[in-house]
C-alpha cells in the first residue's frame, strides 16, 4: 500500500505538507475521525485482540515453559527449542508438510487457473460457476471422511473399480507412499473451485480493451495469455498463493480424521504433531514451541513470496 | 492451535474463579441433586442407564445424568472439562490414564468412604481393586469390569479346513516356528485359486482369506495384537507393574516374538498393515476375509452378533513356558476432584461397584463385571445367549493373566511406540529397531 501511495506525486507533496505543518487543520480533522474510526474498528479489534493477539502472546510465553495444562506452567527457558532441534519427528513433520504443500499448491493453482480461464471464456452460466464451489462448501471433515470411505482398501468403491480394471488394489491411506499424495489430492479437490473463483475475479479486472488491441496486432491466444493475462493477473495470483500456501501448511483436519499421522510417520504433518504433543501427550509447552516455529516459518514464506513475486505492485499503471 | 489455546486460557481463568468461590465441603448440598456420569462404550449404556434409574429409585434426592462419548473424543473432552470446570462428577476411568490424572490432582481419593461404608474389596476378582491404588497409596476408583483376550474363529472355515475345535483349544506357540498356532493359521489361509497357505504353489500376493486378522501395530501395549503371545515367553512390558519405571522393548524375547508376528505378513498369512487403515478388523472378519481374530472380551457381542456367521471362541495359545497369557485390563469409576456433589458422587460410585448394579450389567451379557459373583452371572447370561465364554474366564481362573502396564507418561510412550511398531509390522524395519525406541521411552523416566 505504501509504495503505491508514494508513487503518487500528489500524495508525496501531501506528506511533505504534513511534515512542514502547513495543513494542520486537515490533520486535526483527521484526528477528529479517529474516534469514529475506532468505534467502527472496535468489534473486529476486540475479536482480534482477544482471540489472536492474546493467545499468540500466551502461546509464545508457553513455548518457554513446561506445561501439562492441569498444573502450572514452569519456566524452562529455551529447553523446548533445544529439544525440538534434536527431535527427528519434528524434522520429519517439516519434510512431510513440505511434500504436502508442494503437491497441493502446484496442482491446485494450475487447476484453478485453468478453471478460472474456462469460467471467464466458456462456462458463463452461473449454475456451472456455482457448481465449481460445491466441494468448498462442504466441511473439511465431511470431505475427508467421504474420500476415506470411497478410497478404503477393503470396501471402497474406487478400489472396486481398480480391481475391475484388472489392477491391484491401492492402499490410498494405508501405504506410506500414497498417504500424503492422497491427502494432497483430496484438499486440492476441495479447494480448487474456491481458488478458481479468486483468480476468476482477477481475470475480470483485466481491462477488455487490452485483449482487443492484442487481437488487432495479430497475437496468438498463447501469446495473449503469456504477455497480457499472466502479468496483469500477477498481484491476484500472488495473493492467492500467499493465502493458499499458509492454509496448506496448516493442514490438520484431513489427517486427524483419516490417518492420524500414520502409517508410521508418513502423514505426521506439523499441525498434527503439535496437536499430538499438546493435547494427546499433555505437553503444551513443547507443542506451543513448535507452533511458534511454524508461525515464524509462515511469516518468512509470506514475506519471501510478497518480496520476490512483487505481489504489492501492479503492472496496470 | 493458537485459537484453542486461547479458549483454554479463558476456560482456565473461569475455572480458577469458579473454584475460588466454590469450595468443596461435605454439606447437605453435596449429597443431593444431579450427578453427571460419563462412559465411552455405547454397548454398555443401556445397562448403566438401568443402574441409574434403580439408584434414583432408592435415593430420590439424587439424579444421575449419563453421557456417552466415543473413545476417540473421550479423553480430550475430559481434559478440557477438568480445565474448564465442566468435567463430570463421576466417569469411567482407564488404567492407562489414571496415573497421570491422579498425579495432577484431578481425582478424588475415596479411601475414607470405602472404609466408612465397609466396601468389601475382596469380593472383586483378584487384583482388580489393587490396580486403583495410586503411587501415593491412595485409592482413586472402585472396579467395575474386566477383560481378557481370546481367539474368535469362523467355525465354517475351520470345518472346511478339517481343524477341530479341540485343536483350537489346545494351540501351542513359540517365537521360532510359531508352533501349532502358526500351522493352523497357515492352513486356514486360502489364496484366490483355492490353495491353502501350507500347500505348494500358494500365492501369497493374492490371498482371499487370511488365517489371522490384523488390528494394527499394537503401539505400546499390544493388548489384542501381540501381548497374548509375547508375554508367554516370560517377557513383560515393564520392570514391575503397576508403576514400573523401565520398559523392556529391547528384550530379545520380545523382539523375536515381534519378528515372528511381522513374519506372518511376509508369508501372506496375515493382511498387510497398510490394508488395515479404515475398515475395522471385526468387520473384515464378518466379511469372510480372516479366519481367526485375536480380540478382547468386550468384543463378544459384536463378533457373535454378525448374521450368517458361526463364531467360536478359543483361549490364546500356550507359550514356551507351558502357560497361556492374556492381558487383564480393568475399568473403574472415579470421581473428579472438582465435583460439587461429593457425597452424592461417592454414593453413586459405590452403587456402581455393588452387586445390584453389577448384576444388572451381568444380565445384559456385554462385559464381565468386576465382582466375582457378578462375573459368574455374566457367564451364565452369555451361555443363555448361546455363547461359551470360558476362553476368557479360564485365563482368570488359571491365573494366566498379566496386568495392563501402568506407568507414568503412558501417552508419550504410546506416541513413541506407535510409529515404531507400525514400522516393524509393516516390514519397513527389523524388530531390533525397537531397541532405539525403547531408549527413547526409558529416557522419559529419567
Amino acid at each position: 500500500m505504501m509504495t503505491t501511495l508514494t508513487k503518487n506525486p500528489a500524495a508525496r507533496s501531501d506528506q511533505r505538507a504534513v511534515r512542514s505543518g502547513r495543513i494542520r487543520r486537515g490533520s486535526l480533522r483527521r484526528y477528529g475521525d479517529l474516534k469514529i474510526a475506532l468505534f467502527f474498528i472496535a468489534p473486529a479489534m476486540i475479536g482480534f485482540v482477544l482471540f489472536y493477539v492474546v493467545p499468540t502472546i500466551r502461546g509464545i510465553y508457553l513455548s518457554f515453559t513446561e506445561y501439562n495444562i492441569l498444573g502450572d506452567p514452569e519456566w524452562v527457558g529455551l529447553d523446548n527449542y533445544a529439544a525440538i532441534a534434536k527431535d527427528p519427528l519434528f524434522w520429519n513433520s517439516l519434510a512431510v508438510t513440505g511434500q504436502y504443500v508442494l503437491m497441493n499448491i502446484v496442482l491446485q493453482t494450475a487447476l484453478a487457473l485453468g478453471l478460472a480461464l474456462l469460467m471467464d471464456r466458456v462456462a458463463k452460466s452461473t449454475l456451472v460457476r456455482g457448481a465449481l464451489l460445491l466441494p468448498y462448501l462442504m466441511s473439511n471433515v465431511i470431505a475427508a471422511l467421504l474420500w476415506f470411505w470411497m478410497l478404503d482398501y477393503q470396501i471402497g468403491i474406487v478400489n472396486q473399480f481398480i480391481e475391475w480394471a484388472g489392477l491391484p488394489r491401492v492402499a490410498f491411506f494405508g501405504s506410506e507412499e500414497w498417504a500424503i499424495p492422497t491427502q494432497a489430492l483430496i484438499n486440492t479437490w476441495r479447494h480448487m473451485g474456491y481458488t478458481a473463483l479468486l483468480i476468476f475475479a482477477g481475470l475480470q479486472a483485466i481491462p477488455q480493451h487490452l485483449y482487443e488491441v492484442a487481437k488487432l496486432d495479430g497475437a496468438s491466444p498463447f501469446q495473449t495469455f503469456r504477455k497480457i493475462t499472466m502479468p496483469l493477473l500477477r498481484p491476484v495470483l500472488v495473493l492467492v498463493l500467499v493465502v493458499t500456501v499458509i492454509g496448506s501448511f496448516q493442514v490438520f483436519d484431513t489427517v486427524a480424521v483419516t490417518t492420524q499421522g500414520g502409517p508410521v510417520n508418513a502423514t505426521r504433518v506439523i499441525q498434527y504433531y503439535i496437536y499430538q504433543r499438546a493435547f494427546t501427550e499433555s505437553d503444551f509447552g513443547y507443542g506451543s514451541a513448535i507452533a511458534v516455529i511454524l508461525f515464524l516459518i509462515l511469516a518468512l514464506v509470506a514475506f519471501i513470496q510478497m518480496k520476490f513475486l512483487k505481489g504489492n505492485e501492479s503492472d496496470l499503471d | 492451535m493458537k485459537k484453542s489455546l486461547g479458549t483454554v486460557a479463558v476456560a482456565a481463568a473461569m475455572a480458577l474463579s469458579l473454584s475460588a468461590c466454590g469450595g468443596s465441603g461435605s454439606s447437605a448440598e453435596s449429597a443431593k441433586g444431579e450427578v453427571s456420569y460419563w462412559l465411552w462404550d455405547a454397548n454398555q449404556l443401556p445397562a448403566y442407564q438401568q443402574c441409574a434409574d434403580d439408584f434414583t429409585k432408592a435415593n430420590p434426592d439424587i439424579k444421575v445424568k449419563i453421557t456417552q462419548r466415543g473413545w476417540d473424543d473421550y479423553w480430550s473432552t475430559l481434559t478440557n472439562g477438568f480445565v474448564g470446570g465442566t468435567a463430570p462428577d463421576v466417569f469411567t476411568n482407564h488404567l492407562g490414564r489414571y496415573g497421570e490424572l491422579a498425579e495432577n490432582k484431578q481425582l478424588l481419593p475415596i479411601d475414607d468412604a470405602v472404609k466408612k461404608d465397609n466396601v468389601d474389596l475382596a469380593a472383586y476378582n483378584e487384583g482388580l481393586a489393587d490396580l486403583w491404588v495410586g503411587q501415593d497409596g491412595k485409592r482413586y476408583g472402585l472396579p467395575k469390569d474386566w477383560d481378557t483376550i481370546g481367539l474368535f474363529y469362523n467355525k465354517a472355515m475351520l470345518t472346511k479346513a478339517g481343524i477341530s475345535e479341540d485343536q483350537m483349544k489346545n494351540l501351542t506357540w513359540n517365537p521360532q516356528d510359531g508352533g501349532t498356532y502358526e500351522k493352523v493359521i497357515a492352513h486356514l489361509t486360502v489364496d484366490k485359486s483355492g490353495k491353502r497357505g501350507d500347500e505348494a504353489g500358494f500365492d501369497k500376493n493374492n490371498v482371499a482369506v487370511y488365517g489371522l486378522g490384523l488390528n494394527g501395530g499394537g503401539d505400546s501395549s499390544g493388548q489384542t495384537e501381540w501381548s497374548y503371545f509375547a508375554n508367554t515367553t516370560g517377557w513383560s512390558h515393564t520392570d514391575k507393574n503397576p508403576w514400573g519405571t523401565h520398559y523392556n522393548y529391547d528384550d530379545p524375547k520380545f523382539q523375536s516374538s515381534i519378528d515372528w508376528f511381522a513374519g506372518l505378513v511376509k508369508k501372506g498369512y496375515m493382511p498387510k498393515l497398510e490394508s488395515t487403515v479404515g475398515a475395522a478388523m471385526a468387520d473384515t472378519f464378518a466379511a469372510g476375509k480372516s479366519a481367526i481374530n485375536a480380540h478382547g472380551s468386550w468384543m463378544i457381542g459384536q463378533y457373535t452378533g454378525y448374521k450368517g456367521i458361526e463364531v467360536g471362541i478359543a483361549p490364546t495359545p500356550t507359550g514356551p513356558e507351558g502357560k497361556r497369557a492374556s492381558m487383564f485390563n480393568g475399568l473403574a469409576d472415579s470421581i473428579w476432584a472438582g465435583t460439587k456433589k461429593k457425597d452424592a458422587a461417592i454414593k453413586w460410585v459405590e452403587y456402581l461397584a455393588s452387586a445390584p448394579c453389577q448384576d444388572v450389567v451381568a444380565s445384559k451379557a456385554v462385559v464381565f463385571p468386576a465382582l466375582k459373583a457378578s462375573s459368574d452371572k455374566a457367564s451364565a447370561a452369555f451361555k443363555a445367549k448361546g455363547v461359551d465364554v470360558t476362553a476368557f474366564t479360564e485365563q482368570v481362573k488359571n491365573k494366566t493373566t498379566f496386568l495392563y502396564p501402568i506407568t507414568d507418561n503412558t501417552a508419550k510412550v504410546k506416541g513413541i511406540m506407535e510409529p515404531a511398531m507400525d514400522a516393524v509390522v509393516s516390514g519397513k524395519q527389523p524388530a531390533s529397531s525397537l531397541t532405539e525406541a525403547n531408549n527413547q521411552v526409558n529416557a522419559l523416566f529419567k
